[in-house]
């Protein structure tokens, strides 16, 4: 309880802080600067200076916060991926020759690209099967809503919530389970599921696409509803048949809309971390980078030198949509 | 929307089908963590979640009052009694020996050996008679099924709560989350008031940075961070591990998107509201805290919304700047431990993780709304 006091008062500090800093730097910049009450030259002279300050009074503590907690990190992570498992010593691409002949590593891309060829793909679809369908019925709203809930759950508590529908128990007894209490009712045999070569993979990327998929739905499912009625109209009178129109004439029109969740989604599978530590921590062939780069962090004392390494490659994967991102944003500034 | 009202065909039957077999397809593993996490423990071992919501068949022995206790009745010797004792149930089955307990059917005569006859009425009362006197010092068993209505118990949130240290837990994830939503929400609407409308050298390669910092994978900054934090603490002779570093960590993740999602928003303000502001000489900071402020509560909210799911739900940041030791983990960490350590103890695991999606769940369904236009927002470019 005194705990959470001092979280609240932390927080008022901070707000207050922030709000002081503001009225503060503000102020004195008016004090310094001042424009009313001067004479025609001097009050514009002035007021042409202040204006040049004050946006980065108004940018710095952001500014600050970003270069701090984002920038220097990527540059300090590339200069420690040429260096050894305390950040002193130079090792050139020693870290990278490593990891290209790790067997952990490889099995980890791998089951990244995995994951990437999968889970975008998969999400985006339901995604859009539901949003289409949902638009037709009368409880539609509802059933969205239940759909979109578990993007509130945390990958963790997902986890534990699938790790019991995979829950096995030995055949012959009775299967708590619901997964292998299906399997066993329609006469196959129970598996243990998260152990399973290869297919525990797909296990796992089940937890992330139940998740997302509401996310998708609901982004989809706005694009879709601003579709010009004229142009379904159209298709209807020429004879189109449900599934044509929404394939060759409403799909089209929300290309963007799907790449947008496409590369979104892409980005979190890069990152997907908890999900695979909860369930399996990489065994049983389910390594994934971001769980791989975590444990080289912590193992043996920590290895910063190769696990910075492995957050570059992370990075490196990522830097096309940041690009493609960039691109987007400033196309649509220009149209401004 | 494909030709809405139009066609009333079975087509509108196989929608319905189709969405109700995705809601329970996306729900049922939901309901199932919830019920378990309210069962008896010793029954969520041994049977299915789904069996809970009908009654469950159990079977019982009674033992018969002793043969000394039998009266005459119309040239019979009979024992009478019920089975429940004085309780109430519903018996279904009973039988005379371990090996067929469900012999008969409630109501059914049963001869048993030596001319005794024994029944058992649905309500428990038994009868059992025999022409001759009975002997013996004990007396008879019954087997009986009984059906057991579903029981509920609040046993296993008690138990986590206190045993297993989770009501720490929720404190700690309270501790972390308030502050590290609240935190960068101003820091975010003046930079964004500065992005949107301010004219500066170098606005569009801040904007660029922004947007290009969205997608920075947060492992880029775990080592450097852990680094700095280190430090610091050495230099100051401080733990380096603590709420002040994980608040400022948040803030500084959090803050590409709240500066993305807010500037956007400012800058579809209407241009004519600022400008009658700035003719009547009010300066930049007025406008912000006195006009673009209010109007942007919508943003800030769906914004405040986001920080809070993901810094609740967030166990990476945790795990790396705040200890792992036991009054330290805040619950996504307590329920990993957890997982590992009582990986077959369903019902601890049920009712922590309900513990833990409980907040994240009133939040999401009290302030759907702005989830979903931040979501917007925050995705949708030139879409």
């Amino acid at each position: 309880m005194q705990q959470l006091l001092f979280a609240l008062f932390t927080m008022i500090i901070g707000v207050a802080g922030c709000a002081i800093y503001f009225i503060a730097s503000n102020w004195a910049l008016d004090w310094i600067f001042p424009s009313k009450g001067r004479s025609g030259a001097a009050a514009s002279r002035n007021l042409r200076r202040s204006n040049m300050i004050r946006p980065w009074l108004f940018l710095a503590p952001a500014l600050l916060a970003l270069t701090v907690y984002l920038v220097y990190p990527v540059i300090e992570s590339a200069w420690l991926s040429f260096h050894g498992k305390d950040g002193q010593q130079f090792v050139g691409l020693g870290n990278y020759r490593w990891m290209a002949g790790d067997g952990e590593f490889r099995q980890s891309i791998f089951n990244n690209f995995l994951w990437l060829l999968i889970v975008p793909a998969a999400t985006t679809f339901f995604g859009l099967i539901i949003a289409a369908l949902t638009d037709r019925i009368w409880w539609g709203n509802i059933a969205k809503s239940l759909i979109f809930m578990p993007m509130a759950i945390s990958f963790v508590g997902a986890s534990v919530i699938w790790k019991f529908v995979y829950d096995y128990r030995p055949q012959g007894t009775e299967q708590i389970g619901i997964l292998n209490a299906i399997v066993t009712y329609f006469g196959g045999t129970p598996e243990a599921w998260i152990t399973l070569p290869f297919w525990n993979n797909v296990f796992l990327m089940v937890i992330l696409i139940w998740i997302q998929t509401g996310f998708a739905m609901v982004i989809l499912s706005a694009a879709l509803r601003g579709i010009p009625e004229e142009t379904i109209e159209a298709a209807v009178i020429d004879g189109a048949s449900g599934l044509q129109i929404f394939f060759k004439i409403m799909v089209p029109q929300i290309w963007a809309t799907i790449a947008v969740v496409w590369t979104t989604i892409t980005i979190l599978v890069l990152k997907v971390f908890d999900i695979v530590l909860a369930m399996t921590n990489g065994q049983w062939n389910t390594q994934v980078l971001a769980n791989l780069m975590f444990n080289w962090m912590f193992r043996g004392g920590g290895d910063f030198g190769r696990g910075a390494t492995i957050a570059m490659i992370i990075m490196i994967l990522v830097i096309p949509i940041m690009v493609w991102n960039i691109r987007n944003a400033a196309k649509e500034m220009e149209g401004r | 929307m494909i030709g809405s009202s139009s066609r009333r065909s079975p087509l509108t039957f196989v929608v319905h089908l189709t969405v109700l077999f995705l809601v329970v397809l996306w729900t049922l593993p939901t309901a199932g963590l919830l019920i378990s996490s309210l069962r008896d423990k010793d029954q969520i071992a041994v049977s299915g979640w789904w069996t809970a919501l009908a009654p469950s068949k159990q079977n019982a022995v009674y033992r018969a009052p002793a043969p000394d206790t039998q009266v005459e009745q119309n040239g019979r010797y009979v024992i009478t009694g019920n089975v429940f004792d004085g309780g109430t149930g519903t018996v279904s089955a009973f039988g005379n020996s371990v090996q067929t307990p469900d012999e008969f059917e409630a109501g059914e005569t049963a001869t048993l050996s030596d001319g005794v006859t024994m029944t058992v009425a649905e309500n428990g009362d038994f009868t059992i008679s025999s022409a001759e006197p009975m002997k013996g010092r004990r007396g008879e068993r019954i087997f009986y099924t009984t059906s057991v209505p579903p029981q509920f118990t609040l046993d296993n949130y008690r138990e986590v709560l206190s045993a297993q240290g989770l009501g720490q837990s929720f404190i700690n994830s309270l501790t972390v989350a308030i502050p590290s939503t609240v935190i960068p929400i101003l820091i975010a609407a003046f930079a964004a008031y500065a992005l949107a409308w301010m004219k500066f050298p170098g606005r569009a390669l801040l904007i660029a940075l922004v947007v290009g910092l969205l997608v920075v994978p947060l492992q880029m900054s775990l080592i450097p961070l852990l680094r700095l934090y280190n430090d610091i603490g050495a230099q100051f002779g401080v733990s380096p591990k603590g709420y002040l570093g994980i608040w400022l960590a948040h803030t500084g993740f959090g803050l590409p998107l709240a500066i993305y999602l807010l500037r956007n928003y400012i800058a579809g303000l209407p241009r004519e509201i600022m400008e009658s502001a700035r003719v009547d000489g009010a300066s930049d900071f007025d406008i912000f805290v006195k006009i673009v402020l209010p109007l942007s509560f919508p943003a800030l909210a769906s914004f405040a919304i986001f920080q809070f799911l993901w810094t609740w739900n967030d166990l990476l940041v945790a795990l790396v700047f705040l200890g792992s030791r036991d009054d330290q983990l805040v619950l996504t960490g307590r329920l990993v431990n957890l997982l590992g350590s009582r990986g077959g103890n369903w019902e601890i695991l049920t009712a922590s993780a309900f513990i833990t999606i409980i907040v994240p769940l009133i939040v999401f369904f009290s302030l759907q709304r702005f989830l979903v236009r931040g979501l917007l927002a925050g995705s949708v470019k030139g879409g």
